[in-house]
């Protein structure tokens, strides 16, 4: 099978998923009464009960739950995301201003896990039970067992308050000034430092088994320097693996997003989610769960397919 | 004559010097010795484990200073009577009489300090440790039942019913999973038994995909076939030969991912998300003092009541990930190391 036909294959096969996810999230949103139009009637007592039912049916939140699902669908396929009604803004847009945000701070916890994690994880493999190698061990297990928002608040606490180095809250700035890129640093390490043991300890291992291959012994017998033959030959064979669990950690680093904005206070997707959740906006929640997912199957597709091109013995068939 | 034709005739053979023999020689007539075997010797390797052994200390000196940390009773019966905790986790002190404020630092009175309602952030953490715990190990529990079967079932049929089963694992494996939980919690509301059904709900895909694999790879030995071939039940065949063979790495992960559970409990607390506010949960207290941390409560800045919440968490999630390796290493059950560790959900 080629690549372009599997790839078209497995793009096809992700319909079905999403469609799934939709009506999964769609059914447990409305399995519970209780929508932002009862939070608006309880701040405003004096809406009657028929502004209430108009309110309600201009919103289509009126009739049962398949008609109401059928009617988002319908509307998703003309690409109408539906609204964010404590706002009243359309959820497109909503979603499009925030978006950079997230994408930002997850762009730099993943330069910050690589930075961390493939330096560390060469090292541990070349001096492999050394003390050194020891270090990183602890540092991955501690990395992998912190919890993320802990390790945010004492960020804040150590660098922000006591040492006084960057700003409690984000400076109010655009998002590519300096000011606010200097910022960013504390939430990307927040945010990368799970995902940096994980992929050490991955690099470690799989650095490790390449060194014990023989075309490393020939290398090494033609008489090459150790560091042409670990940064050349070796770190490209090991790389191939590390490539892969990076790109199925994507979802790792959203689920992280959620957590780190609401710490941060960083105005990005994750914080929109948790208020969607507490605000019950069916049709913001529907749209970011939707989001995550095809990014999670699209970073999952990118794994696969990076796999294939960096070693040409994997075949797809 | 005739009778001894076509009769085997073994010479040398002297079944009374074998029974006679017995006793001298290491051999036994044990027949569950090998899979025994597996179980000891694993566990003496485990015992081998110095930062695994430490871990289990860490884990069951946690666990008992949670169940002794304020008494028990169940039904008007006093079953545990001991209060290690000075206080209780939801007193306000000053309310109760005491000298003491609001956000007051460590002292000996209060090793751990005082939070912002007056209350004694040590006698919180002590008690604390039974939320997470016991949702830790029930969700690892009941979802590794769960997954075991479910992933059983798959494997073993395959076909269709493979089919069928593994489209349903990918739709739990599009939704990252903290979302899921939290979507599930919005729907249900807070508390204990909720945060218990989310987190069984987006866990057990993960051991029903493991041991689908395990199965996969254990239906291939002859005696499945063989066991098939006597006529024994699919459910017999399932549970009886293929399932313990294929169980080790369930336990590793199991085990590694009572960590994650914790974590992900702790989060949704601390997103106001877990059990109601005010409780004594380790992730609820941390959302209770970020906004003091943020804005800084003027003076001093109170860094005990984050620092030993979370401390508590990282120090239980830590040793249980140290507990991980050491089954891990024990069992021999997964050959590439790490990959799948507990920790970040």
């Amino acid at each position: 099978m080629s690549l372009r036909r599997f790839v078209a294959i497995r793009v096809a096969s992700t319909i079905p998923i999403l469609f799934g996810v939709s009506v999964f999230t769609f059914a447990l949103v409305h399995l519970t009464p209780g929508d932002p139009i009862d939070q608006l009637v309880a701040l405003n007592p004096q809406i009657s009960a028929a502004e209430e039912a108009a309110i309600r049916a201009r919103y289509g939140l009126d009739g049962p739950v398949w008609q109401q699902y059928l009617t988002w669908m319908s509307n998703l396929l003309r690409g109408d995301f539906g609204t964010v009604i404590a706002v009243d803004q359309p959820v497109g847009p909503y979603i499009m201003a925030r978006l950079p945000e997230t994408v930002a701070l997850g762009l730099f916890g993943w330069a910050i896990a690589l930075l961390i994690a493939i330096p560390t994880g060469i090292y541990a493999a070349v001096n492999k039970d050394t003390l050194g190698d020891d270090l990183s061990r602890v540092f991955a297990l501690s990395g992998i067992s912190l919890p993320n928002f802990w390790l945010g608040l004492m960020l804040i606490l150590v660098f922000a308050l006591w040492l006084d180095l960057w700003p409690v809250l984000a400076p109010d700035k655009p998002l590519l000034s300096p000011a606010m890129l200097w910022y960013l640093i504390l939430p990307g390490v927040t945010i990368g430092t799970a995902s940096s043991a994980t992929l050490m300890r991955v690099m470690r291992s799989s650095m490790a088994e390449e060194l014990n291959k023989e075309y490393v012994t020939a290398a090494r017998a033609k008489g090459l320097p150790e560091r042409t033959v670990v940064l050349k030959h070796v770190l490209r064979n090991s790389l191939i693996s590390v490539t892969t669990i990076a790109a199925f950690l994507t979802a790792g680093i959203f689920a992280g997003a959620v957590v780190v904005e609401q710490v941060f206070a960083w105005p990005g997707l994750g914080r929109a989610f948790v208020q969607a959740i507490i605000g019950r906006e069916v049709d913001l929640i529907m749209a970011i769960t939707l989001f995550t997912g095809v990014t999670i199957i699209l970073a999952n597709l990118l794994a696969d397919i990076v796999y294939a091109v960096l070693d040409p013995r994997i075949r797809y068939d | 004559m005739s009778s001894e034709r076509g009769r085997i005739r073994i010479t040398g053979f002297d079944a009374d010097a074998v029974e006679r023999r017995e006793p001298l020689s290491d051999w036994t007539e044990n027949r569950a010795g090998e899979t025994e075997g597996r179980w000891e010797r694993g566990w003496r390797e485990f015992r081998q484990n110095r930062s695994a052994m430490l871990g289990l200390y860490v884990v069951a000196a946690m666990a008992l200073l949670a169940v002794f940390a304020r008494p028990i009773t169940v039904a008007g019966v006093t079953v545990q009577p001991f209060a290690l905790a000075p206080y209780r986790p939801d007193a306000i002190l000053y309310v109760q009489g005491l000298d003491v404020s609001a956000y007051e630092a460590p002292s000996l009175a209060h090793p751990f300090g005082t939070d912002g309602s007056a209350r004694d952030v040590f006698s919180r953490v002590l008690y604390g440790g039974r939320f997470s715990l016991s949702i830790g190990f029930i969700v690892v529990f009941v979802t590794a039942a769960i997954g075991l079967v479910y992933g059983a079932v798959a494997g073993y049929y395959g076909g269709w019913v493979d089919e069928v089963m593994m489209r349903v694992l990918d739709l739990i494996f599009a939704f990252p999973g903290l979302l899921l939980a939290l979507i599930i919690v919005a729907v249900l509301g807070k508390g204990y038994w909720e945060l218990v059904l989310a987190f069984t709900a987006i866990g057990w895909a993960g051991y029903a995909r493991l041991i689908r694999g395990e199965i996969l790879k254990v239906k291939e030995n002859e005696y499945v076939t063989a066991a098939k071939a006597l006529g024994a039940r699919d459910r017999r065949v399932i549970f009886r030969h293929v399932v313990p063979n294929a169980v080790a790495p369930l336990i590793v992960q199991a085990s590694l991912s009572i960590g994650t559970v914790v974590i992900g409990v702790a989060a949704l607390g601390f997103l106001g998300l877990g059990l109601p506010p005010g409780s004594a949960e380790w992730g609820t207290m941390l959302d209770q003092t970020r906004e003091t941390i943020v804005q800084g409560p003027g003076g001093t800045i109170p860094w005990w009541v984050t620092v030993f919440p979370g401390g508590a968490i990282f120090l239980f999630v830590m040793s249980m990930n140290l507990i991980g390796d050491g089954i891990n290493d024990a069992l021999d059950a997964q050959e590439g190391e790490d990959v799948a560790r507990g920790g970040e959900v």
